[in-house]
């Protein structure tokens, strides 16, 4: 996930260059100004606040939470702000000397160690009143949940959403909803209020249209040059995970759009010369966005698309207007990391046609298991069925000592020059 | 036209002269602390070989891991394009390469005009590399270029399982102080390489022919085990070290 510190590397230009300057993606301040405002309200105290505090994870169903005027927070959009200010290292090492295993996931070692030390670049996230758990994005954020409602004291919820390997079913469908009943009671047992469904309708009504504007913000890179790169989508992501469900992220989305569609039509690409077009795999490198963004840049190849950044949309198919409630228990548990290799392909495979790539990139993520086991399946499905070259980068999200400069360097020159 | 290849690897520099489609000349030098030096250094050596000025010199291409660092380069190309253009051009029938180098191992699968169709590296480690065998003959008090042959009369392979350099060094210091011999060992060490290197080629759809090129492609017993691994013949050229240099004199021969 993003976050304003995202571009905390970017020096400011001491001469601005006017080509560079027409590139830059306005609506970047006022997406800055909400999330800032957004961590601002949920770390004053509470007592002026009147708010709750949900820490939830990334996929989390969070439309409940904004029905009851919970502030949802979110120790992975955390995680991705520690790497980005390159402060990963530093917690993870703590997070070892704690105990934990240096082959765990990065976002829950960092999280683990920066609620001990109030670490990371807003000095820590403000304290949970309960914690709200899915399983439909990996099996870590389980034990990972645990941890962290001992450490608090406080309630934790728990949605288990069954891995839908070809099918979503009757019987899996049942399962969940039972559990989003559930979900609703306690929540209504912690907030000590009844559930407004009212309220839920009008949230969930939001929720569709942010979804369904950061998909077009997405598609927008469908055309040449790409008004966008994924780099920018990494970005502008947090509002439709953190403020999904909101007024806030519906018009800041609208807005953005706007920006895109005036790009297009006065052909302003993020590239000043775009020959490549290339899809991304997997969560971003996020201490090292800067630097791929340039290296990709520098070779004319534009990441035009990605997995992650449309991991918040691409199962809102199954969402149903008028039964938000009923039907966001099969659009959770069908979102694309709780799918099969073969699903998971699939849409790498859509996504090369209808964004006419010309390769596809696979970050294989040390810290991300689920996300990165099937990959090496994913390339050789990739170069049988759209005969296009892949390349694979190892790394991870926010432990920098798992980054190789120089073997990075030559593999996505290698595979520049195999595209050639 | 005359023109110059320069591969500067983490542990040796190489720089091959080639005028048209035949190679003039080609040097090999430690690389050592200082890169760019290096790679001044063994370009020097081949045109003073020569007896030739680096004025005659048309183009030049730069590779290996210290590519950005040779200034007076026309361009820098990844050793991965350099050694499929050079096995190319020794050996026109060659479908796939293993290039072992200092810090990487690479299978690399090629198409009949010596372009890549895919590649493998190793991930962010020594095991299966030059260094790694550096290590080991150091543990084993026996000169490296000596491996090859020794491992050769081996009358069993030791069981190296470590993937990681520093566990297999003390898996060999276990070995030797449970009396076993220095040429079983060594075979064992062979053929840990031989299997990290066949997972990776195996990965791509590596096919015969195969060719190996760079430093490593001098161990005999490396090739051996490899052959072993793949079950079948493996081509090594004279030119094995030098392979990438070669591919880049190549390749500076097209550019503009």
């Amino acid at each position: 996930m993003t976050s304003p510190e995202n571009k905390t590397d970017v020096k400011p230009d001491t001469k601005k260059d006017p080509d560079k300057e027409k590139r830059k993606i306005k609506s970047d301040k006022k997406m800055r100004e909400i999330m800032t405002a957004y961590y601002i309200e949920a770390k004053t105290p509470k007592e002026q606040t009147g708010k709750k505090i949900a820490w939830i994870t990334s996929g989390g169903p969070v439309e409940p939470l904004q029905v009851m005027d919970v502030i949802p927070i979110y120790p992975e959009n955390y995680g991705a702000m520690i790497g980005a200010s390159k402060m990963g290292v530093e917690l993870c090492e703590k997070s070892e000397e704690m105990g934990y295993s240096s082959d765990l996931c990065s976002y829950a070692r960092a999280d683990i160690a920066s609620s001990t030390v109030n670490g990371g670049p807003i000095g820590g996230l403000p304290e949970p009143d309960m914690l709200i758990c899915c399983n439909n994005i990996c099996g870590t954020v389980l034990k990972w949940y645990e941890v962290q409602a001992r450490y608090y004291n406080v309630p934790l919820f728990i949605l288990d959403t069954p891995i839908c390997h070809t099918e979503f079913n009757s019987d899996m469908k049942r399962y969940v909803v039972t559990q989003i009943q559930e979900y609703i009671s306690f929540l209504e047992k912690i907030c000590g209020k009844p559930f407004d469904y009212d309220r839920m309708n009008e949230v969930g009504a939001l929720s569709i249209r942010g979804q369904a504007l950061w998909q077009e913000i997405l598609d927008t890179t469908m055309n040449r040059p790409a008004p966008m790169t994924c780099f920018d989508a990494f970005f502008h992501l947090a509002m439709i995970v953190t403020l999904r469900g909101t007024q806030t992220a519906v018009d800041y989305y609208e807005s953005l759009l706007a920006e895109m569609k005036e790009r297009i039509a006065e052909g302003i690409g993020m590239l000043p010369h775009e020959k490549y077009r290339l899809v991304w795999d997997n969560l971003p490198i996020w201490y090292r966005l800067r630097w791929l963004s340039n290296k990709f840049t520098d070779r004319s190849a534009c990441l035009v698309a990605d997995t992650y950044t449309s991991g918040w949309c691409s199962s809102m198919k199954y969402l149903d207007e008028n039964d938000f409630l009923g039907s966001m228990a099969e659009m959770y548990t069908r979102i694309f990391l709780n799918s099969g290799t073969d699903i998971m392909a699939d849409n790498i495979i859509k996504m090369v046609e209808k964004y006419e790539a010309d390769g596809v990139v696979f970050h294989s993520n040390r810290s991300c298991k689920p996300y990165s086991l099937g990959q090496y399946d994913m390339q050789k499905l990739i170069q049988k069925k759209v005969g296009i070259p892949t390349l694979m980068i190892e790394a991870d999200m926010v432990d920098e000592r798992m980054f190789s400069e120089s073997q990075v360097e030559t593999r996505i020159d290698a595979f520049i020059e195999m595209l050639k | 036209m005359i023109t110059a290849g320069v591969d500067v690897g983490s542990i040796s520099a190489k720089a091959a002269v080639m005028k048209d489609n035949s190679i003039l000349k080609a040097c090999v030098i430690l690389t050592g602390y200082n890169a760019q030096n290096a790679g001044k250094q063994v370009f020097d050596m081949v045109l003073s070989e020569l007896g030739m000025k680096a004025s005659q010199i048309e183009k030049i291409v730069a590779t290996g891991y210290g590519r950005n660092s040779i200034t007076y380069a026309d361009k820098a190309v990844t050793e991965i394009t350099c050694h499929a253009a050079g096995a190319n051009f020794l050996n026109p029938e060659v479908r796939s390469i293993i290039d072992i180098g200092g810090q990487d191992s690479k299978a690399i699968v090629i198409d009949e005009r010596g372009k890549v169709k895919d590649f493998a590296m190793n991930d962010k480690c020594a095991a299966g590399t030059g260094r790694f065998l550096e290590v080991m003959a150091r543990a084993l008090e026996v000169d490296l270029d000596a491996f090859g042959e020794l491992s050769l009369s081996a009358d069993h392979i030791a069981s190296i399982s470590s993937l990681c350099t520093v566990f297999a060094e003390s898996e060999v210091i276990s070995l030797i102080s449970k009396g076993e011999k220095r040429e079983n060992i060594i075979a064992g060490i062979h053929a840990s390489i031989g299997a990290r290197v066949m997972a990776m080629g195996k990965r791509i759809g590596i096919s015969a022919p195969i060719m190996m090129t760079g430093g490593v492609a001098k161990n005999i017993g490396v090739v051996k085990a490899l052959e072993g691994k793949f079950n079948t013949s493996i081509l090594v050229s004279e030119n094995a070290q030098v392979n990438g240099a070669i591919g880049a004199a190549i390749i500076a021969a097209s550019l503009n």
